[in-house]
């Protein structure tokens, strides 16, 4: 998906400067506390984010909107299906 | 007077406070300094011990000593809960109504587990985190002729990292011992996307669960209790029916340092990864870097209640404790912290147990990851000698 047609973000966590496993933690944390139809964006400066959060994403059912690089960050954005 | 005041007596605080007396022994004799502790029971408990009740090798009543049997004669304790922080004012205001001032302050108020946080756990699950909760565990463990055991993990982080793989391991070892392994099959549920959370052990532990037969499924965080089926349903919605679950409970901070605005909801305090010190917000504002961010200058917080990206364990609070004891030391002297204690460099050091009497270590710091030597019987041993030593050495600050 190109950003420019992204979504409009329901909630974004910020897990910047929180090592492996806190992004991906935050973000279950954040969907438990999300509706179906939410879009959330996780912003993670852990290397492991990029390949952990997508994996968990498809083992879940959710959909993986995109993964973009940011300036020093990355933005993984998820939609919850159910 | 400098009133340096201790929040907490588990390793952290009882060992903050022994060095920080002894620091200031002259200071104390004079007149002009004043360490006291606050606890909420006044007893001190050896919690990794709490594994090895549940394993059949240990009691409770060894497991815990009165606090002031392990503080140095020139500390004052206060037996009390505290129900309020006021920086602002330098107080605490205790349960008791009383309050105390500070010059120095500590917070070593530890975690706490909240079961209550995922429906079922208590009426479903067995753990070790209290005794009480590890002797129902062996009582179930004694009961279980065969089936499916599920050990689990229901958030992160939680205190001792290694403990549900050690407790995987001992478990399947005894029912090995037992006769009892062909007739059950054993499931771990890792919540993240490998064994454990370091990767250089998360490749030690790996091929041992695969030795052993244990099923490791990952991103398999425990999300719900289904008591009525009997089965665990993870974050990503994959269910794992069992007849006996182990499961790590919810943790949290002390509630007190949410409800004193020190730290968000999950209770864990915003800390500076070299000073200790506490900082003045969790999170840096946009555009601002986390060195920016104002620490509290007098306000320290270590072990289980800081937000530091490391083991909840008490060998992080005892290689917390000495840097922590330094700094306030120095401040009530008026001095700049000195030596090796100025800067605390991340260093844990802890035994982990893999079954069948053998052990290994894991030893790390900030720069450094553990490199775990092979499992072999020493560091088995090296684990019961220090927690029969312990007592005598780890609180009083001879090791």
């Amino acid at each position: 998906m190109t950003e420019t047609a992204l979504p409009p973000i329901t909630l974004t966590i910020d897990a910047r400067g929180s090592f492996c496993p806190g992004p991906l933690m935050e973000l279950i944390r954040g969907m438990k506390e999300s509706e179906v139809g939410d879009v959330i964006a996780v912003l993670s400066t852990d290397k492991g984010s990029k390949t952990d959060i997508p994996k968990w994403v498809g083992k879940a059912g959710h959909t993986l909107i995109g993964v973009f690089t940011r300036d020093g960050f990355d933005e993984i954005v998820v939609e919850k299906v159910r | 007077m400098q009133r340096v005041v201790v929040l907490g007596g588990g390793v952290g605080g009882t060992l903050t406070a022994n060095l920080v007396a002894r620091k200031l022994k002259k200071l104390i004799a004079a007149g002009e300094a004043q360490v006291t502790v606050v606890d909420a029971t006044g007893a001190h408990a050896y919690q990794p011990g709490y594994m090895y009740i549940a394993m059949g090798n240990e009691r409770a009543e060894k497991l815990v000593k009165p606090e002031r049997s392990l503080l140095d004669r020139n500390i004052e304790l206060v037996v009390d809960t505290v129900a309020r922080i006021d920086t602002s004012v330098r107080s605490v205001t205790l349960g008791s109504g009383q309050t105390l001032g500070y010059e120095h302050l500590v917070i070593a108020t530890g975690s706490r587990i909240v079961p209550e946080e995922l429906p079922n756990f208590d009426a479903e699950a067995q753990h070790f985190y209290s005794a009480e909760a590890a002797a129902r565990l062996r009582v179930a463990l004694d009961a279980f002729t065969g089936g499916k055991i599920v050990i689990g993990i229901a958030g992160i982080p939680y205190k001792c990292p290694p403990a549900p793989l050690e407790v995987a391991f001992l478990v399947e070892s005894e029912l090995r011992e037992r006769g009892l392994r062909d007739k059950t099959e054993i499931t771990f549920l890792s919540p993240i996307n490998r064994a454990f959370t370091i990767e250089s052990v998360s490749d030690m532990a790996t091929p041992i669960f695969e030795e052993k037969g244990i099923r490791l499924e990952l991103l398999a965080g425990v999300g719900e209790i289904d008591a009525e089926r009997k089965v665990v349903i993870t974050d990503a919605f994959e269910e794992h029916p069992y007849d006996l679950l182990i499961c790590v409970p919810p943790h949290r901070g002390a509630q007190v340092v949410v409800d004193s605005g020190l730290a968000p909801k999950s209770g864990w305090l915003p800390t500076d990864r070299h000073t200790l010190q506490v900082k003045t917000i969790a999170k840096p504002a946009p555009g601002q870097a986390d060195e920016d961010i104002p620490r509290y200058p007098n306000v320290y917080a270590l072990g289980d209640a800081t937000d530091l990206p490391l083991s909840k364990a008490g060998s992080t609070a005892h290689f917390e404790a000495p840097i922590v004891a330094e700094r306030v030391a120095a401040a009530v002297e008026g001095r700049e912290p000195e030596g090796k204690e100025a800067s605390y460099t991340g260093k844990v050091m802890c035994f982990f147990e893999v079954g069948d009497g053998k052990g290994t270590l894991l030893q790390f710091d900030y720069e450094h990851p553990p490199k775990p030597p092979k499992p072999n019987a020493f560091w088995h041993l090296g684990k019961i000698v220090f927690n029969k030593t312990y007592w005598h050495t780890v609180p009083k600050g001879r090791v």
